[in-house]
């Protein structure tokens, strides 16, 4: 889980991690007064999961009530890489003398948490030079790493000592909250020679949650994603109006794949777990039939120890019960295909034994 | 470092040979159970179970212990295959370290990162093999199988798989099957962002496998596992046939695709990045599981073998 910057700087505060003042809001009535209390000059962020917020000009300096007035609403409104904004975030603007980057994050092919710090910050990671880089096992910073650390990033006096600790801080905080990632870029040197994390990106181990009740309330979940993970199941929702079923991640990601080379535009992903049977298949479709934008359904399946009859029969009890009217194109492989073949004839499932006559059939459906 | 062959075949003077005895931790739940019974039907020598509150019980004619360690002591094995939920994973590894386990496959899913993360240092410690965790588990054909995949894709011959997906590598190993490939191993490595064994050290276990004719890559995006793989394929030059298959190329970015590690950060974990090493390393990367066969054909051809 991604948390938003106002979220990541909540955390940031409860580690002792300096932060600009700063209110979120999510509309202008609550905005207004947050401006009032916070006063001029401003920037108005929009709080979005996702980067590249500046460049798209979600990110809006403000002087005062006419320029607010103006500019939040804007923001509000505004969609970064698709994504809506979920809260504005207003911060009191700071005198910037030097931007510096800050970073601990899981190293997947080390295997271990590592530190990367630059002296020169402010741009994107993969445009970050002179990057120091350590690798600290499993998160833990002694003061010396840090020390040394900001002696290689050629800090001097307050500012590298402010270094030092924040490291440390962040530490903490990676190992106390499960965290994948944890970055301040900009850390800001302040004209007094203080640090401040002007940004913030959190991202939070998933399957760790269960640990932390008090990150829960920044999960932001759609109802029907709450619904599949009810079930058990993975969904990410997309554009398209195609929704693909199947099991295991490697499996439907294969599917997406295949189906956008063929022209189709996947409505969604959906895993329904390595072991698929009547009920979750059943499960699935009736997720799929609260998508309004759905035209077809396509469904892969391996099927391996499950026999493709067993889901068949989820598909007739589905039109029987009138839970779904869409015609869905299926590639069920696995035991007694002919079988299910002959379950499914007067039905608007239709089965394939490839996955692509039933990609090209599901595409053509929904170009007509 | 360990010969998995030696962990799951054996050396023909031992009195196990090809019949080495595995231990089932959850040997009683209902995921375990059903896959036990698999594994029977496959020829595994299920040994014992281990399910504290159970012991003295039976599973068949398998027979239950509260501690892996009496498991190991009395049965002298060596692996254990893991179902319990991911929160009772890291206690349930750690005993089955501490009793000695050489090969530890770890099926769970949603397992904290934290928690592997320990095992692995554990492991690596002890001098011990962990598979996962959310893998499909490690299957010779026609000899044994410790893990969760059905029998049918798999056929035995000279191929290697080696896959982060569970399903993929079914299909994948059913393509190969069906085109006269059998498999001389296959390896999940699994979906997680932190593996027990890396794409790479699992190209280290098989890459000296005797009649080794080829092996297929069966990767997908997140994280620089492939591109590490094949940095090192290119600085050994090893020269034997290899071919890839990719997942996820139409995925979008910043969105976990079902699989914990399953996630593109830039061109960071992409399937762009992934394509263009493997490109350099001369692996040929298919479009479709259903290539894969026809492209190591192909190599296998200019190879001359």
């Amino acid at each position: 889980m991604r948390l938003l910057e106002y979220q990541a700087k909540e955390l940031f505060k409860e580690f002792g991690i300096r932060v600009p003042p700063g209110i979120s809001s999510k509309d202008i009535e609550k905005g207004r007064k947050d401006a009032e209390k916070l006063g001029f000059p401003l920037v108005i962020k929009i709080q979005v999961p996702v980067g590249g917020r500046g460049k798209a000009g979600g990110i809006q300096k403000c002087h005062n009530e006419d320029e607010f007035e103006l500019k939040y609403p804007q923001i509000l409104e505004m969609a970064i890489k698709g994504e809506k904004a979920r809260a504005v975030l207003l911060e009191k603007m700071v005198e910037i003398k030097d931007e510096l980057y800050l970073s601990i994050f899981l190293n997947r092919s080390k295997r271990c948490y590592t530190i990367i710090a630059s002296a020169d910050g402010g741009v994107e990671i993969e445009s970050v030079k002179n990057q120091i880089i350590r690798e600290i096992g499993l998160g833990k910073v002694e003061e010396g790493v840090a020390r040394q650390v900001a002696n290689e990033m050629d800090l001097e006096g307050k500012t590298a000592n402010d270094l030092v600790e924040i490291l440390q801080k962040l530490s903490k905080l990676i190992i106390e909250k499960e965290v994948e990632l944890a970055e301040i870029n900009p850390l800001v040197q302040l004209e007094d020679d203080s640090l401040i994390a002007l940004d913030g990106k959190v991202v939070i181990d998933d399957n760790a949650i269960f640990r932390h009740n008090e990150l829960e309330k920044y999960q932001e979940k759609s109802e029907i994603e709450k619904k599949a993970e009810k079930s058990g199941f993975s969904l990410v929702e997309l554009e398209g109006n195609i929704a693909v079923i199947g099991n295991g991640a490697g499996l439907v990601m294969s599917t997406l794949d295949m189906l956008s080379d063929n022209g189709g535009k996947p409505a969604c992903f959906l895993d329904v777990g390595g072991s698929a049977t009547t009920e979750s298949v059943y499960e699935a479709l009736a997720l799929i039939s609260k998508m309004s934008k759905v035209k077809a359904i396509l469904v892969n399946l391996y099927g391996g120890i499950v026999k493709t009859t067993t889901v068949a029969s989820s598909f007739i009890k589905a039109y029987e019960e009138n839970l779904i009217d869409l015609p869905v194109f299926a590639r069920l492989k696995g035991a007694e295909s002919e079988k299910s073949k002959e379950m499914l004839k007067d039905t608007k499932t239709k089965m394939f034994d490839s996955v692509e006559e039933a990609i090209n059939a599901a595409v053509l459906r929904v170009k007509k | 470092m360990i010969d998995i062959f030696e962990l799951l075949r054996g050396n023909p003077g031992d009195s196990d040979y090809k019949k080495k005895p595995i231990i089932v931790q959850g040997i009683t739940g209902k995921f375990g159970s059903l896959h036990t019974k698999n594994m029977i039907d496959y020829g595994t020598n299920v040994a014992a179970g281990v399910v504290p509150g159970k012991g003295g019980q039976k599973f068949g004619n398998v027979p239950i212990y509260e501690h892996v360690k009496e498991a190991v002591d009395a049965t002298g094995a060596k692996i254990s295959i893991i179902f319990v939920p991911a929160k009772f994973f890291l206690n349930a590894a750690k005993e089955a370290l501490e009793a000695g386990i050489k090969l530890l496959v770890a099926i769970p899913e949603n397992v904290p990162v934290r928690d592997t993360m320990q095992i692995v240092e554990f492991a690596k410690k002890n001098d011990s093999i962990m598979i996962g965790p959310n893998t499909p588990g490690v299957l010779i054909p026609e000899l044994i199988k410790i893990g969760i995949m059905p029998a049918s894709p798999f056929k035995a011959g000279n191929i290697v798989v080696l896959s982060k997906s569970g399903t993929l590598l079914y299909e994948i190993s059913d393509c190969l099957s069906e085109a006269g490939f059998g498999q001389s191993i296959t390896i999940g490595i699994g979906g997680d962002p932190i593996n027990g064994t890396r794409l790479i050290d699992a190209f280290n276990m098989v890459k000296e496998i005797p009649d080794l004719q080829g092996i297929v890559i069966v990767g997908e995006i997140g994280g620089d596992a492939e591109e590490i793989l094949a940095q090192h394929l290119i600085e050994i030059d090893f020269k034997k046939p290899i071919v890839a298959y990719i997942a996820g190329r139409t995925a979008p970015k910043e969105k976990r695709m079902g699989h914990a590690g399953a996630i593109v950060y830039g061109n960071y974990g992409s399937a762009e990045s992934k394509v263009s090493m493997f490109n350099k390393a001369n692996i040929p990367v298919a479009k479709r599981p259903i290539e894969v066969p026809i492209l190591l054909a192909g190599k296998l051809e200019q190879s001359g073998d």
